[in-house]
């Protein structure tokens, strides 16, 4: 009851309580090999467990345990339904406790190679690792992966748990040898500090106190081993570094800058530059509810105005001025690609990197990371699970720091544009170029003179469909129709593009993607010479039709859609190519084996199956003339 | 990367980050205000978040009608004082058909009352998104959930295929129709909401503090006889007792415990040697194993 804790040693107990230091840790390695069980034990033995929580667990331990009758412990931490039915972790859960000494966030986080997103997502806001290994079964392959992201991530202390050491009889050699492996394979990772505890989660061994039954041992237990370590913060002591979250204007008279101080301190006076432009100012005022800062170190979340106005906005960063980061739309990377979808080189992506979002494709995947062999592997696309080192092209220049340096402004995600999932988690390693040194040529002669002097506007005219809807044929008509009307034209098709310009590409995802890439590209430079463009390609996906509009201005394409159900494409097979697709002689075939995305709101739809090639070519010139890309100007002279 | 900051302050700076992230690129934000101590938190941090100016987005109150009277007056005041729009919204069809806690079980009466009430209001004002107190210590499905949690067309949550949520890089981007529900205060723990409560001395439902109150014992819980459509089993009588709330719901579904705890240092040091949950007093938790999952993929907070 209340009764034995006075209101004054309440508030000295708190007092205490602010000062103590946080620990945010995760628990990984592979399945079976323990990470909940150790976490539901720690809870227990640190009493964090209130006695409704207990009765519950005996309860779910009965019904789900796989300890015969004991308290499972890891029925604490796996909490979704589908775990307990399993017996396994899907999903990262954040626990929180707290000791005499310190408060801790662990992550316990699922080891199936499946799951491992989940697992990166725990560990992305971790300090330190606790690498859990089954004394029977030392290192294995998801142990490798584990411990791999964790050293992507930046983690800089791992410990590694060597559980189940009752299983082993306490067997010292056994220990010894997990260790051996564990070290030499982690030599090149970087970690500050690698520890190595024998521990049984299951009965309590080392885990919280020590343990008469592993004599040989004379380490710390596991907690206090994390209850000791010191850890350095990084970015604390760095540059200013301060995405602009959110403009505040509340009125005519105040204009703030809210956002979280990322790296170094804010201060009032300090010089600070916006890293894009270049554009200077001072701090003038670090305003809070509670009163105005004299300084907003790392993770304060404030709002800051400046001495004059200068051009920022939600994205833009603003920074130390004489301590800058890079600016450029070229950079290196490593990513863990997340998605069932595999990566697609040149399939633009959304980059969320701070409050900046832009475009991102990768353009060059420079190696694939073997976990087991830790070798650099070639490859030309990503799968789930898969990390690799590449560089990537943004739409437009950010300002960056490495992510050994500050892991906020050097981390970002990547995310589908028309599904919206979250793909893939990037570490940034350095800029390939200064964007910023490189200026765009501007030329006299432009795009819209060109066109003057034709009497038309440019555009491109993007047919998509199955194979054998009739696309060529009906864009060869709409180009006669158009050159008749003295319309300068250019047609790009797909069959004989792929005689020259991408004749090294084959027919997999990632190759469509880079041939549809390649002609978008094209079209681009004849829209920009003031021609209309006919293209004429199976463009199956969504994303990439996507791409190619988001090159050219808006009003510059015309998305039409050659609709025929495939068996009507089928039954017609001009070029014999759906049998020989049936029989397997040819792979990736869209239609069979490789689908196909129609257009959601395509400019112009032509029912192909219905009417015939002519007076769908007529409907597209209509539409042309109506929207004003044809025939509405007379020629000059 | 917090060295200079104190846990409370890091907290705070972290729900304050992720509500101007909500603020900056979602068209049409919400605030779910539930009167109780989370909800009071959660205001007292959108009102820093946003400082100078106001907090870009209303509140909404799922008026069950069965709340404790003393939680709608306290409702009405906090939205006035401090210049909130609060929108009210109750299931009409469920209201006019009587469901109540007594006569159609706690399971039945939270899906029409709740959640199905709050499905009305996201679809019916086009919210996409809506904060929630929620925080992982609460309960274990609550430990597996993002700060950013997608929600189909359909309001469901799917546990078993959430998005990746790395660093505090939060995916905002959502499909018309679809929604996002975040919680600002995912990482705190109930002793950090109270020990915030203190430091910032922030208005709460005096239902929090230990007073006399009528309560009958039912099944080990006490629960408190607010209005007039309290039913007592036979041999039922009310006893005066000294009592406070943990946590706040409807009336009838939330159990009081026994306390002398009348001032928050009080309540603080009550919580260091507490021996239960908070979701102990919460009677609709009990309903069956993984009750709040299967809750939470419906549609309920």
């Amino acid at each position: 009851m209340a009764g034995t804790m006075t209101a004054e040693r309440a508030v000295a107990l708190l007092a205490g309580d602010q000062d103590k230091s946080l620990l945010r840790f995760l628990t990984c390695g592979s399945v079976d090999d323990g990470k909940s069980t150790l976490i539901g034990r720690l809870l227990h033995d640190t009493k964090r467990l209130f006695e409704d929580q207990l009765a519950s667990l005996e309860k779910d331990s009965r019904r789900y345990g796989t300890t015969g009758g004991d308290i499972d412990f890891a029925l604490l931490v796996d909490g979704l339904e589908a775990e307990r039915e399993q017996g396994i972790t899907i999903d990262v859960a954040y626990r929180y406790f707290a000791t005499e000494k310190r408060r801790f966030i662990v992550a316990d986080t699922p080891g199936h190679e499946q799951y491992t997103r989940n697992m990166a997502t725990g560990a992305s806001n971790a300090d330190l690792a606790v690498l859990l290994v089954d004394a029977r079964n030392g290192i294995l392959t998801q142990t490798r992966r584990h411990a791999t992201i964790v050293s992507l991530l930046g983690i800089r202390h791992v410990v590694l748990a060597v559980n189940k050491i009752d299983l082993v009889g306490f067997d010292k050699a056994v220990f010894d040898r997990i260790v051996a492996d564990f070290e030499a394979f982690t030599a090149e990772f970087g970690f500050a500090t690698r520890v190595a505890i024998p521990l049984s989660a299951r009965f309590g061994d080392n885990v919280v106190g020590p343990s008469d039954r592993i004599a040989w041992y004379r380490g710390p237990s596991l907690l206090s081993y994390l209850e000791g370590i010191e850890i350095v913060p990084p970015a604390a002591d760095g540059p200013l570094r301060f995405p602009v979250q959110w403009v505040s204007r509340p009125d005519q008279n105040f204009r703030g800058y809210a956002g979280t101080v990322a790296g170094g301190t804010a201060r009032p006076g300090a010089r600070i530059v916006a890293a894009a432009t270049g554009q200077e100012a001072r701090i003038a005022r670090i305003v809070t509810m509670d009163g105005d800062l004299d300084a907003a170190p790392a993770g304060s979340a404030v709002t800051i105005t400046l001495d004059r106005e200068i051009d920022l906005s939600r994205g833009d960063l603003m920074v130390a001025a004489d301590d800058r980061p890079d600016v450029s739309d070229q950079l290196a990377a490593h990513v863990i690609w997340m998605n069932e979808h595999e990566l697609l080189p040149g399939r633009t992506y959304l980059m969320k990197s701070g409050t900046r979002t832009v475009g991102a494709a990768v353009s060059e995947l420079k190696h694939r990371v073997d976990v087991d062999s830790f070798k650099e592997l070639a490859a030309k696309t990503l799968q789930l699970n898969d990390i690799g080192f590449c560089n990537l092209s943004l739409s437009e220049p950010i300002a960056f720091d490495p992510y050994g340096e500050n892991p906020t402004t050097g981390s970002f995600i990547l995310i589908d544009r028309i599904t919206n999932a979250t793909v893939a988690a990037g570490m940034i390693r350095f800029g390939l170029r200064r964007a910023t040194n490189i200026h765009r040529q501007a030329l006299t002669v432009n795009k819209s003179a060109r066109a003057d002097l034709k009497g038309q506007k440019p555009c491109v005219l993007w047919f998509t469909g199955l194979s054998g809807a009739g696309k060529s044929t009906i864009a060869n008509l709409v180009e006669e129709k158009l050159h008749l009307m003295g319309c300068h034209t250019y047609m790009l098709d797909g069959d004989n593009v792929r005689h020259g310009l991408n004749r090294d590409l084959g027919f997999t995802d990632a190759d469509r993607v880079e041939n549809i890439r390649r002609v978008a590209e094209s079209a681009k430079l004849f829209v920009d010479a003031g021609l209309i463009v006919l293209v004429s390609f199976i463009s199956p996906f969504r994303s990439e039709r996507a791409m190619a509009r988001g090159l050219v201005e808006g009003g510059e394409f015309v998305e039409v859609f050659v609709d025929v159900p495939l068996a009507v494409a089928e039954a017609r097979d001009p070029k014999g190519l759906y049998r020989k697709a049936r029989e397997g002689q040819i792979k990736h075939f869209t239609g069979i084996d490789s689908p196909y995305e129609p257009p959601e709101e395509p400019d112009l739809r032509l029912d192909a199956a219905e009417e015939a090639p002519d007076a769908l070519a007529e409907r597209v010139l209509s539409y042309l003339v109506a929207k004003g890309y044809a025939g509405t100007h007379r020629r000059r002279r | 990367m917090n060295a200079a900051l104190t846990h409370l302050k890091r907290l705070e700076a972290e729900a304050i980050f992720i509500m101007r992230e909500v603020a900056a690129t979602f068209e049409k934000p919400v605030m779910l205000y539930s009167i109780g101590k989370d909800s009071s938190v959660m205001l007292h941090l959108a009102r820093k978040a946003f400082f100078p100016a106001r907090p870009p987005f209303p509140l909404l109150h799922i008026d069950t009608g069965w709340k404790f009277r003393e939680m709608i007056r306290f409702r009405d005041e906090t939205a006035k004082r401090l210049g909130f729009d609060l929108l009210v919204h109750t299931n009409t069809e469920g209201r006019d058909r009587g469901i109540n806690p007594f006569d159609h079980g706690s399971s039945v009466y939270t899906q029409i009352m709740k959640t199905e009430a709050l499905k009305q209001a996201l679809t019916q004002y086009g919210f996409d998104a809506a904060f929630g107190g929620a925080r992982r210590d609460e309960e274990k499905s609550r430990a597996k959930e993002r700060v950013f949690s997608f929600r189909t067309a359909a309001h469901a949550w799917d546990p078993k295929n959430q998005r990746p949520e790395l660093w505090s890089l939060f995916n905002t981007r959502v499909s018309p129709g679809e929604s996002i529900r975040v919680f600002p205060i995912s990482n705190w723990t109930e002793l950090d909401v109270w020990q915030y409560i203190l430091a910032e001395s922030i208005p709460i439902v005096p239902l929090y503090f230990a007073a006399k109150r009528p309560v009958v014992e039912r099944n080990g819980q006490l629960i408190m006889a607010d209005d007039e459509r309290m039913r007592f089993l036979p041999g039922e009588t009310p006893q005066q007792r000294s009592v406070r709330f943990r946590t706040l719901g409807c009336y009838p579904l939330t159990a009081a415990m026994e306390s002398e705890a009348a001032t928050l240092e009080d309540i603080v040091g009550e919580m260091f040697i507490a021996r239960t949950s908070e979701r102990q007093g919460r009677l609709i938790d009990h309903d069956e194993s993984g009750s709040m999952e299967k809750k939470k993929r419906e549609g309920y907070f």
